[in-house]
């Protein structure tokens, strides 16, 4: 039982708003105020969590977010496996996300598919001074002639590209109609841009609306009979399998998966959804953008789902069939049914070895609220999140539907913070990123990583729940983290009382 | 239903059974696939001697390349001072990059910040960026030293790191004594080896060159110490725990610059050590004074060598030394600069070099092998397969350039094992590919992207290198000094049983060979 849950609301309301306060001390006076604004307690019965966001990152801090770039090949687009992305600008950009997302995808690489290859450029000097779009031109052409089974280009822009005046757009323009109206997408998803990964996935979404979906005929067909259960999986980058996870379940209820965007997906996939009969949004975060427009522009519906834990995966099973038929109606019970025992051997084993224990989170697009009743699933208890690159809609979601009175609330976190949380609140779990987890470990708090799944996964569905509160369970009850004082240094202090 | 409480299958097993291999098979209907007689042509002709020739006629294109950006270097060699803050001035997403990277790699920490420059600082500039990040890194991780860096974007942009730090501190962002240097480290010029040297080189320029106009120059008073520095390497920590073990072993009085050895292995035990160990600043002043500097990898090095030799002291670089000769080398030279003799402990290390050598030699001489990586490091191994008869036969580093591509060939022209030996620089993994397809060798040494080229054509790989991803605590232990060369040794000897044992473990039909002694 950790320190967290001894005390009532009130006093635990009282401790996180005098954390906050403690915390904020460390700053230069402008800085303390700029950051208090994105700390905060939630208050029950608000519709948001009371925290700004979406704002520039201070200089200096150890902010833990990235950059378009990294929201859109990184996130959006790279998934795409038989495009070709290229990391249009210097080497490390690509070679920092090479293969590092674990998109999985089924394919032969190198030859139809392209995922887990590093395209780039690799601008060298001459390249800035002279300008890039001649090597670009000549970049194409390389693909076609080395890669000659790719459906389409992307070029995603690293800093320099649109500081030197490129004119990617034209190069794209001129040589898809050299290649017979290949698909030829120029992205503007320089890492300067905006201020996080956010603007990345609203920069890839709309190169989707206007270089794929403005290009593809008003009469195009997909090359399928249309059913009246034609759904698209919206937002899900298929990590350690996730997309495929769910996709199952969608299936056995009646539906028709048309399209992934974006883990496994294809080009033909993104073409084909203006035919799907409902958008399902996972990840709302980076691809409510392309939802919304698919609703005005085909009249598409969209509805977000949550796949993390038995809770959520059967409210939003439900929720999906509301929009089709009672075939498909009773095809969600029926699933639900299905995978009730084993959702019940599941809690019957894990739930008993994570009952009450607390859980800090940060990380993305939609996982500091989504996973939250998968934990309370396991009887585990979420005391604090945040956002790197949330924006008000996703606090609005997280205070109305799933964090609880007096949750400590971190907007874009920086190390500096998170450490000073961690340490005063010593949960018995922290999930975030690869560059908080050995931070946390040393502190001998036990750590997952929630981008990756720290290498497992998949986590969505049932299937991937089983995997998930294993992987808990791994981390929370590890016999290391009993032993990591020698036995002849002074006695265990309290906080590592709490993280046992 | 595959999945159970009692044995949960995840990623590596769960999709195998026959749902979700269903599920797979009739997705490919929306998928448009390519006829799969024609993706496996075009996988056949990837393999030919056509296609290597088309590949190796790009002139654009880079395919899986062998090298990160200038940064990176400049943040691994700046960690490895005293409580010393990387500052990288630019985009925050190469931050946040940089330091997945190094986690990624060690399994551990890996602290730095950025300026957090965006679309307003484009047009007018990082000032504001970098006297706002200054003051609050300063406040916020009380460094003892904030080393700054550049991102291509301030490059671009043309950010004078020089003026901007100046004003910083008329702004009192840091106390006007307090220690920035700084390196502008252009991503577009080199690699991650040539950030190490530019930031290195700026580390000691601001401590002996009068920090940027504050401070009186330094005046060289020659004494008999010796300086290391052992460049950008993946296994840092094992390497220089091993040269500070030799040098206290001679008793030669060092200093290593850019020890990272500490900060990238802290121990677990309840408190996170944001810095640990590195060279003192006091230790990185007097540096000025010793009687050599040595580095440990020349490509790493070009420009902080230089500078040491303007300041009046004897250089010397080496290429990674690997094995036996190359550590034979280091160590009389150690002996030769500082006029130590070298200890009994040392000859006998080397006798049991010799020894393993001389035990295990025969399943490796005659072996043929790709190597790829730093231009140091596959200098260092392809030596070290000279000495033990192997046969290096392509020699790839991305970052490697023509002085290297020489330096390479007059090595391999040294030795009969060298003859069939191909240098490559400034190729990419892509290319290797070819040549593995093209002239198929018996193993491969590279970092964790090998393990695509070994999948693709079944060349065994030996994961030497950076960075390694999929193998934990490799960097832990050296691959220098007699006993490193004795751990490389081991690493290539197990692939190689490993090899054996797969090729022979058939039941009943190769298993004759499945020998209980080799």
């Amino acid at each position: 039982m950790s320190l967290a849950t001894t005390n009532s609301v009130a006093e635990i309301r009282a401790r996180n708003k005098e954390l906050i306060e403690e915390v904020l001390k460390v700053y230069p006076e402008k800085t303390a105020k700029r950051r208090a604004k994105h700390l905060n307690v939630h208050q029950a019965g608000k519709s948001d969590c009371g925290v700004k966001s979406n704002i520039k990152s201070i200089p200096g801090v150890m902010t833990i977010r990235g950059c378009a770039y990294a929201g859109s090949k990184g996130v959006v687009w790279g998934p795409i496996k038989d495009m070709v992305h290229i990391s249009h600008g210097p080497v490390g950009c690509g070679q920092y996300s090479w293969g590092s997302r674990r998109n999985y995808y089924v394919g032969t690489t190198g030859i139809d598919s392209f995922v887990t290859l590093q395209f780039t450029s690799d601008f060298q000097e001459k390249d800035i001074v002279f300008g890039g779009d001649k090597k670009l031109d000549k970049i194409l052409d390389e693909i076609q002639e080395l890669f000659p089974l790719n459906n389409g280009i992307t070029i995603q822009s690293e800093c320099p590209v649109g500081l030197i005046g490129d004119d990617i757009e034209a190069v794209s323009r001129a040589k898809s109609k050299e290649y017979g109206g290949k698909t030829i997408v120029p992205v503007r998803c320089e890492g300067f841009r905006g201020v996080s990964q956010s603007l990345g996935h609203h920069i890839a979404n709309d190169a989707v609306r206007d270089w794929i979906f403005g290009h593809i005929e008003a009469e195009g067909k997909p090359k399928f009979e249309p059913t009246p259960y034609d759904v698209a999986i919206i937002g899900d980058y298929n990590i350690g399998g996730d997309a495929w996870s769910s996709r199952i379940l969608l299936e056995e209820m009646g539906l028709r998966v048309i399209a992934q965007w974006s883990g496994d997906g294809s080009l033909a996939e993104l073409e084909a959804t203006p035919k799907a009969k409902l958008n399902i949004l996972h990840c709302y975060r980076s691809m409510n953008y392309i939802s919304r427009h698919m609703e005005e522009k085909f009249g598409i519906p969209w509805c977000e789902y949550n796949f993390f834990g038995p809770s959520k995966i059967a409210d939003s099973l439900r929720r999906i069939a509301g929009y089709f038929d009672d075939e498909i109606k009773e095809g969600a019970e029926r699933v639900i049914e299905k995978y009730q025992p084993l959702v019940d051997a599941v809690i019957a084993k894990y739930r008993p070895r994570l009952e009450g224990k607390t859980v800090m989170l940060y990380v993305g697009g939609l996982r500091p609220r989504h996973v939250i009743g998968a934990y309370e699933d396991l009887g585990m208890d979420v005391i604090g999140t945040g956002y790197e690159f949330g924006h008000n809609d996703d606090y609005q979601r997280t205070a109305q539907h799933y964090v609880k009175d007096s949750t400590l609330i971190y907007d874009d976190v920086n190390g500096y913070e998170f450490e000073r949380f961690v340490e005063k609140l010593q949960p018995d779990l922290v999930g975030s990123g690869i560059k908080e987890k050995y931070v946390f470990q040393k502190m001998s708090v036990p750590f997952r990583q929630m981008h990756s799944w720290d290498y497992s996964g998949p986590y969505h569905g049932y299937d991937g729940f089983a995997i998930f509160a294993r992987d808990m369970d791994m981390a929370v009850n590890s016999p290391i983290w009993k032993r990591t004082k020698a036995p002849w240094k002074e006695a265990p202090s309290a906080k590592l009382q709490a993280a046992e | 239903m595959p999945q159970s409480a009692e044995h949960v299958l995840d990623h590596v097993e769960l999709f195998r059974g026959p749902e979700y291999q269903q599920m797979l098979a009739k997705k490919k209907i929306f998928e448009n696939p390519r006829d799969p007689a024609e993706v496996e042509r075009i996988k056949e002709w990837t393999k030919t001697a056509e296609y290597r020739e088309k590949n190796f006629a790009r002139e654009a294109l880079a395919v899986n390349p062998a090298k990160a950006c200038q940064p990176l270097g400049a943040v691994f060699a700046s960690v490895g001072f005293e409580r010393t803050l990387p500052f990288v001035h630019g985009s925050q997403g190469c931050v946040a990059y940089y330091r997945s990277h190094l986690s990624r790699h060690f399994k551990e920490p890996s602290s730095c910040v950025s300026s957090s420059m965006t679309e307003d600082a484009a047009v007018f500039g990082g000032l504001n960026n970098m006297t706002d990040g200054l003051a609050n890194s300063y406040k916020m991780y009380k460094p003892k030293m904030i080393a700054v860096s550049t991102t291509c974007m301030a490059e671009v942009i043309g950010d004078d790191l020089n003026a901007f730090i100046k004003t910083s501190k008329e702004k009192g962002s840091v106390p006007a004594d307090f220690d920035v240097p700084f390196a502008h480290t252009p991503a577009f010029v080199g690699s991650h080896v040539t950030g190490y040297d530019n930031a290195l080189k700026g580390i000691l320029e601001h401590f002996w060159d009068g920090k940027a106009g504050t401070a009186p120059k330094l005046e060289r008073k020659p004494n008999g110490a010796i300086n290391i520095i052992g460049g950008f390497d993946g296994y840092t920590v094992g390497n220089l725990r091993e040269i500070k073990r030799i040098l206290e072993l001679m008793g030669i009085q060092h200093t290593v610059l850019a020890d990272n050895s500490e900060v990238f292995d802290t121990p677990t035990d309840g408190e996170f050590r944001m810095y640990d160990g590195g060279t003192t600043l006091k230790d990185a002043a007097n540096a000025i004074h010793a009687k050599a500097t040595i580095s440990m990898q020349q490509w790493c090095t070009e420009k902080t060598l230089s500078f040491a030799a303007e300041h009046g002291q004897d250089v010397l670089s080496f290429n990674y030394p690997v094995g036996l000769s190359a550590t034979d080398d280091f160590i009389v030279a150690l002996s030769r600069i500082s006029g130590k003799e070298i200890p009994e402990q040392l000859a006998r290390e080397r006798g049991r070099l010799v020894d393993a050598i001389a035990d295990s030699s025969a399943h490796v001489h005659g072996k043929k092998f790709a190597i790829y990586g730093d231009p140091d490091l596959c200098y260092g191994l392809a030596a070290f397969l000279l000495e033990l008869g192997a046969e290096p036969t392509h020699v790839l580093s991305t970052n490697g350039n023509k002085a290297w591509q020489e330096k390479m060939q007059a090595l391999l022209a040294s030795s009969p094992f060298g003859q069939g030996c191909q240098v490559y620089p400034g190729r990419d993994l892509w290319h290797m590919r070819s040549l593995l397809f093209t002239e198929p060798v018996d193993f491969l040494i590279g970092n964790t992207y090998g393990k695509y080229l070994e999948r693709d054509t079944a060349t065994p790989l030996i994961r030497i290198g950076f960075p390694i991803f999929d193998r934990h605590h490799h960097h832990r232990s050296p691959i220098w000094g007699y006993q490193g060369g004795l751990n490389v040794l081991v690493k290539i000897l197990d692939k190689i049983f490993d090899e054996i044992d797969n090729k022979t473990n058939i039941l009943g039909k190769t298993d004759y060979s499945f020998d209980i002694i080799r």
